[in-house]
């Protein structure tokens, strides 16, 4: 799980710019901002009135017998307007600010989810889905929450230093001194001690992660640990791991802990000088008096400046983290898209499913092309293998036919068409496609299976998953097809995944066919139950089929053999094999 | 709580002196304020009136060397506070650790993998914050409160009803919040999950939403859910928000009461002036207090349910006893499964209603030292149960499992894991050196590592490397190829030499060459080796001595691959199809 611990980061980018870039965003709330801004304003200067009304009361009180009723009521009466009508605003501008940045949320995730739909399928190759998500929703959180109580927060710091430091004036200018020496004090212990903590801090969230990451790899593999009798071993390491987070803990709570006290102490050090100068003053020392409710405005005052003082650094880190945040957003939102389609692409209608690939060559960076002068004929309703080890390339292959990616040289047509002058859409949608990874998302069974066509009927749904052998297991769950699939399909089996899989793919009445080694999840005896519904699928379609089981090729009219990303041999399976070449030789091998 | 509690008490007396420094550090700056009252209503007038300032600065003195002390209390026992929560949590930590690492399987499977991680982590570290912060202003705060209570009482009682009046009303409101808002979070956090589950549906299913063209789809979905977390989320905020500005009111409300009070109190002569001036700076301290009160009572909330969480694990009962051996084993086959059934026990939850049926009915096989198993079956029909069982992950229900002479469940657990060398189906290779990953802390002889590593057919692999085997592997493997994977982590079953092998599943990443070359390499370097093979190629297992052929648990076939070829209808369906007897895919021809 994620840790919402604020972790302190500094950005690696321009700042400057990652904030410039930031403030787009809060322009978009341009007035709510500015009217959050006017409220921050006023509350806070409504509630810099109350220490001086409270003073000018506590004059009226002259003492015994000479307290001037008038006056002290009238004055209280001010004060508890002015602090209601702050308190109002306060919470009125914490709503207000909630809401912002809430929305600001909303819009950020919201394009940054447009986007991801945008990015081509290697992307979600590249990343990790955990770092995906984490950016959503943690960093955008960790932006938003800067974004929505910082700017508001630094704001009123400032009216409120501001404002106390001019009211104290007006109140008193000599005791202003005291306040002369607190504020550098505070300043420049609060600089230091940010400085101190944060390599501290961040020393601290490392080894937490550290530990974390351990673990999650040790849990994972609880049962080969066991298995090995590794448990000591492993106990050794993670005492090593622990001790050293425990000690970053404590490292970091060693100096962390100083700040909360010491500014607490330069406030009682300001309050024993306020009280000791100002018991001067009152006695009239130097010849300037000062009235006791003028000292007691001055204490209420010099105490208005710890909260700021000490948000200060919290800011700063909290700050730094959004920008580091922020970074990482603004990073999948600058990652090239999809190529668009061309201007007045055609729709792809009536397929026939003749498809041809003249001199493609492909690479994933431009500067590898992997794929080289490939030349492919695949006549409606005919079948194309593609056959090679491990990792050498197979999907490659597929990632060009559905134009996830599109080719450098050489041109791909579809009933003789070059599919880059057709929409993406159109094309997509004259193919089938069943993984390898059978996809099913938290949804009802009937939900599931009429993913790729929108409007299907109960009776089409039922007819496919009739087609693909799955409709008497579906009766049998407690729903039927209202049966609701938990995430990741926790709750039916792989082989029962797949033909759920199949069953959609059935649903779609493409004309071409890609299989990803799509039985390879089940086993072989499930592979033969489901062998009838696969033949079904693939009648009269034009099939694309990846497999390692070299069985269930050989009957394919075309067969590619691919080895570290090329295609390296062609033919049927009769042609391939008195060649005796690479495919002789994978074909050999399972007989050893 | 309570588990966690008897960490803590080892360091009692680290707490009772961090505790009694910080109560001695409250006390001084309580007296803070008191000294100024006292200076202005006592020493002033005085002052005055002779003349002499001396006094004032004297206290003025006092009142800086409080602030010191009061720095230096509270800096001191928050340092003492961290090295309770750092001691404590350590050795928490050790002990959950050793504890989930030593679950049996049916209990890892209960509490669920990401659970007891997250337990691990998230949940020691709530308790840790927990505990500093406990001794910080658990602390601290109460003595405030109350300290501050009974000076303002001294000074003056009637003026300082207007606080205690105060602050049931505060604690009220405070808790009332506190109560409607967790419920209101947790509606956030559930949409929290549901989103995070769309994002990770559509992230794996890029492919399909791709090919399906149903990307405007996914982002409607998405925008849905986005707005049900905003409202969700704004909701809860609206409540959470409230405490700060109501708190705030309360304390000026107060702060005006008790000038108005203070005024009638004054001109009766029953109080000073200086008297109203100590009490707005007690409201202060005492807000703070009530604020840090606040702090703590939301933290035990949060970390009250995690301790819960490690102490259940903690508290686990042992569930797999070691028997006392009653030789019923002596003379029996080296691997023997005799009468063995065994269900996997109902998860404790999400178990969607779907009820687990037997995954082993009625297992009998024998094999002597040094034959040979393969194990086939299709998906879910108990092939890793039966290895489970064979290394005691878990116990059967019913009928007994031997190896080498001896009930399993009579072994010392490391002394029959010993016997062993296995890879399991989505084995894990850790973040280590390879050298470390086939040696994997058993000390064996580097000769022996880099030989299974031959037999593994990954030398040529590593040797080609840079590092070669110092090369760090990344956690789970990443920067290996899945064939490089398996093979590293077959290396690691050969490189002690075990009695028996168990493969289960683990050649599926290999190709056909590599995968023959390793049954040649077995069948030569591990004669005595006693070998079980669990596999989908029926090419994997027709060489074995004996095959099981699994359906739905029960065994369906049992024999040579010869005998099965004839005597089971599945097992000649199979290998037909793998080994191409019948056109498997293209019936249409």
């Amino acid at each position: 799980m994620a840790r919402r611990e604020s972790v302190i980061e500094k950005p690696k980018g321009k700042p400057k710019k990652i904030f410039r870039r930031l403030l787009k965003y809060a322009g978009l709330y341009k007035w709510a901002f500015l009217f959050a801004l006017l409220l921050s304003i006023i509350s806070n200067l409504l509630s810099l009135v109350g220490p001086k009304l409270s003073g000018s009361a506590i004059d009226a009180i002259g003492g015994r017998g000479s307290v001037d009723f008038d006056k002290v009521f009238y004055y209280a009466k001010l004060m508890l307007i002015f602090y209601i009508a702050s308190s109002v605003l306060s919470y009125a501008l914490s709503i207000l600010m909630m809401n912002i940045g809430r929305n600001i949320t909303r819009g950020m995730r919201n394009e940054v989810f447009e986007k991801l739909m945008t990015l081509p399928v290697g992307y979600f190759d590249r990343h990790q889905a955990g770092d995906i998500i984490s950016r959503v929703s943690y960093d955008i959180d960790v932006i938003n929450s800067s974004l929505s109580t910082d700017v508001v927060q630094i704001l009123s710091s400032i009216i409120t230093v501001v404002g106390s430091l001019a009211m104290m004036i007006s109140v008193c200018p000599i005791l202003v001194i005291v306040v002369l020496i607190t504020i550098p004090m505070s300043v420049i212990y609060t600089k230091y001690m940010t400085g101190r903590t944060r390599p501290l801090f961040s020393k601290r969230s490392a080894k937490y992660g550290e530990m974390n990451g351990f673990t999650e790899e040790m849990f994972s593999g609880q049962k080969t640990i066991c298995a090995y009798a590794h448990e000591e071993k492993t106990m050794e390491d993670f005492d090593k791991i622990n001790e050293g987070a425990v000690e970053a803990y404590f490292d970091a709570e060693y100096y962390g802990t100083m700040v909360g006290p010491t500014v607490n102490f330069i406030n009682n050090f300001s309050l024993a000088l306020i009280a000791t100068f100002g018991s001067l003053l009152y006695m009239g020392f130097g010849g300037i008096s000062i009235t006791l409710g003028q000292i007691s405005s001055f204490v209420l005052y010099s105490r208005k400046f710890s909260g700021p003082i000490n948000e200060a650094a919290n800011i700063i880190s909290d700050f730094q983290s959004a920008l580091a945040a922020a970074e990482r957003v603004f990073k999948v939102l600058d990652e090239e898209e999809e190529v668009q389609d061309i201007e007045g692409a055609a729709e792809l209608n009536e397929v026939q499913g003749n498809v041809e690939l003249q001199s493609v060559s492909f690479g994933y960076t431009k500067d590898k092309t992997i794929i080289h002068d490939l030349n492919l004929k695949a006549l409606a309703g005919k079948l194309t293998a593609i056959v090679g080890p491990t990792g050498a390339g197979k999907t490659t292959i597929i990632n060009l036919l559905m134009r996830f990616y599109d080719v450098q040289k050489g041109s791909i047509l579809v009933d003789d068409k070059e599919i880059k002058t057709i929409t993406r859409k159109s094309l997509r949608k004259a193919y089938a496609m069943v993984l390898q990874d059978t996809w099913v998302f938290r949804g009802t069974v009937f939900e599931n299976i009429a993913y790729g066509k929108e409007n299907a009927t109960k009776e089409e749904v039922i007819n496919a998953a009739k087609a693909a052998r799955i409709h008497t297991y579906i009766m049998r769950l407690p729903k039927g097809y209202d049966t609701v699939i938990g995430e990741d399909g926790v709750n039916i089996s792989k082989g029962q995944r797949q033909l759920l899989t199949i069953a959609r793919a059935m649903l779609l009445d493409a004309k071409m066919l890609i299989l990803d080694e799509a039985t390879s999840n089940v086993d072989t005896r499930t592979e033969i139950q489901i062998q009838q519904a696969m033949r079904e699928l693939m009648h009269d379609k034009t099939c694309f089929v990846i497999a390692h089981r070299l069985s269930t090729v050989r009957n394919a009219d075309n067969i590619l053999v691919v080895n570290n990303g090329d295609v390296v041999e062609q033919g049927t399976h009769d042609s391939l094999m008195n060649k005796k070449g690479f495919y002789y030789k994978l074909y050999a091998s399972q007989f050893e | 709580m309570g588990a966690i509690l008897k960490y803590i008490k080892g360091y009692t007396k680290r707490i009772i002196n961090g505790v009694s420094i910080k109560l001695a550090g409250t006390i001084a700056e309580l007296l803070i304020p008191y000294i100024l009252e006292y200076m202005i209503d006592g020493i002033v007038p005085k002052a005055s009136k002779s003349g002499t300032y001396l006094p004032i600065l004297a206290w003025g003195a006092v009142m800086i060397v409080l602030a010191i002390t009061v720095r230096y209390c509270n800096i001191t026992a928050n340092r003492m506070a961290a090295s309770v929560a750092r001691d404590s949590i350590r050795a928490v930590r050790h002990d959950l650790f050793d504890k989930t690492n030593s679950l049996s399987g049916a209990r890892f499977d209960a509490f669920t993998l990401p659970s007891l991680i997250s337990r691990m982590t998230s949940d020691t570290y709530n308790v840790q914050s927990f505990i500093g912060m406990i001794q910080r202003i658990g602390i601290r705060a109460p003595i405030m409160l109350f300290g501050g209570v009974l000076l303002t009482a001294m000074m003056d009682p009637v003026l300082s009803i207007i606080l205690i009046c105060m602050i049931p009303f505060l604690g009220i409101f405070i808790f009332t919040i506190t109560r409607k808002g967790v419920p209101l979070y947790k509606k956030v956090q559930e949409k929290v999950d549901r989103m995070v589950c769309i994002m990770r549906e559509d992230i794996t299913g890029i492919r399909v939403v791709k090919a399906l063209s149903k990307t405007e789809h996914e982002i409607k979905r998405f925008h849905s859910i986005n707005n049900e977390l905003t409202v969700q989320d704004i909701k809860a905020g609206a409540t959470m928000v409230a405490p700060g500005p109501i708190m705030n009111l309360c304390l000026n409300i107060g702060l005006t009461l008790v000038v108005i009070v203070g005024a009638y109190r004054v001109n009766s002569g029953t109080m000073q002036r200086g008297v109203i001036l100590a009490f707005l700076t007690y409201f202060n301290m005492i807000l703070m207090a009530v604020m840090g009160l606040n702090k703590v009572f939301m933290a035990y909330s949060k970390a009250s349910a995690s301790a819960e969480r490690i102490e259940k694990v903690m508290a686990d009962p042992e569930d797999m006893p070691v028997y006392k051996d009653d030789k019923s084993g002596v003379g029996v086959p080296f691997i023997t499964f005799e009468n063995v059934s065994f269900s996997y026990p109902e998860e404790d939850e999400n178990s969607g209603g779907f009820t687990r049926e037997k995954c082993l009915d009625n297992i009998n096989f024998t094999l002597n030292k040094g034959e040979s198993l393969g194990i086939m079956g299709s998906t879910g029909c108990g092939k890793t149960t039966i290895i489970n069982l064979l290394m005691r992950f878990y116990d059967a229900d019913e009928g007994r499992v031997y190896v080498d002479g001896k009930d399993v469940r009579c072994y010392d657990r490391e002394t029959l894991r010993k016997k062993f060398g296995v890879v399991f189906q989505s084995d894990t290779v850790f973040a280590d050196t390879l050298y470390e990953n086939i040696n994997f802390g058993r000390s064996i002889e580097p000769g022996r590592v880099k030989e299974a590593a031959k037999d593994a057919m990954v030398a040529d692999f590593i040797e080609n490397l840079d590092e070669q085997y110092k090369y760090k592997a990344a956690i789970k493997g990443a920067n290996l190829s899945g064939g490089q994977k398996q093979r590293v982590l077959i290396a690691r079953a050969l490189a002690a030499k075990p009695d028996i092998l168990v493969f289960d599943d683990s050649s599926s990443a290999l190709d056909y060459k590599t995968d023959a070359n390793l049954r040649k390499a077995i069948n030569e370097n591990y004669e005595g080796t006693t070998l079980i093979t669990v596999a989908q190629r029926i090419s994997s297992v027709m060489n074995m001595d004996k095959i099981i052929v699994l359906e739905d648990g029960r065994m369906i076939g049992y024999g040579s691959h010869e005998e099965l070829k004839n005597s089971c209808d599945v097992y000649r369906e199979i290998y037909d199809s793998q080994m191409g007897a019948m056109p498997a895919l293209r019936g249409r021809i």
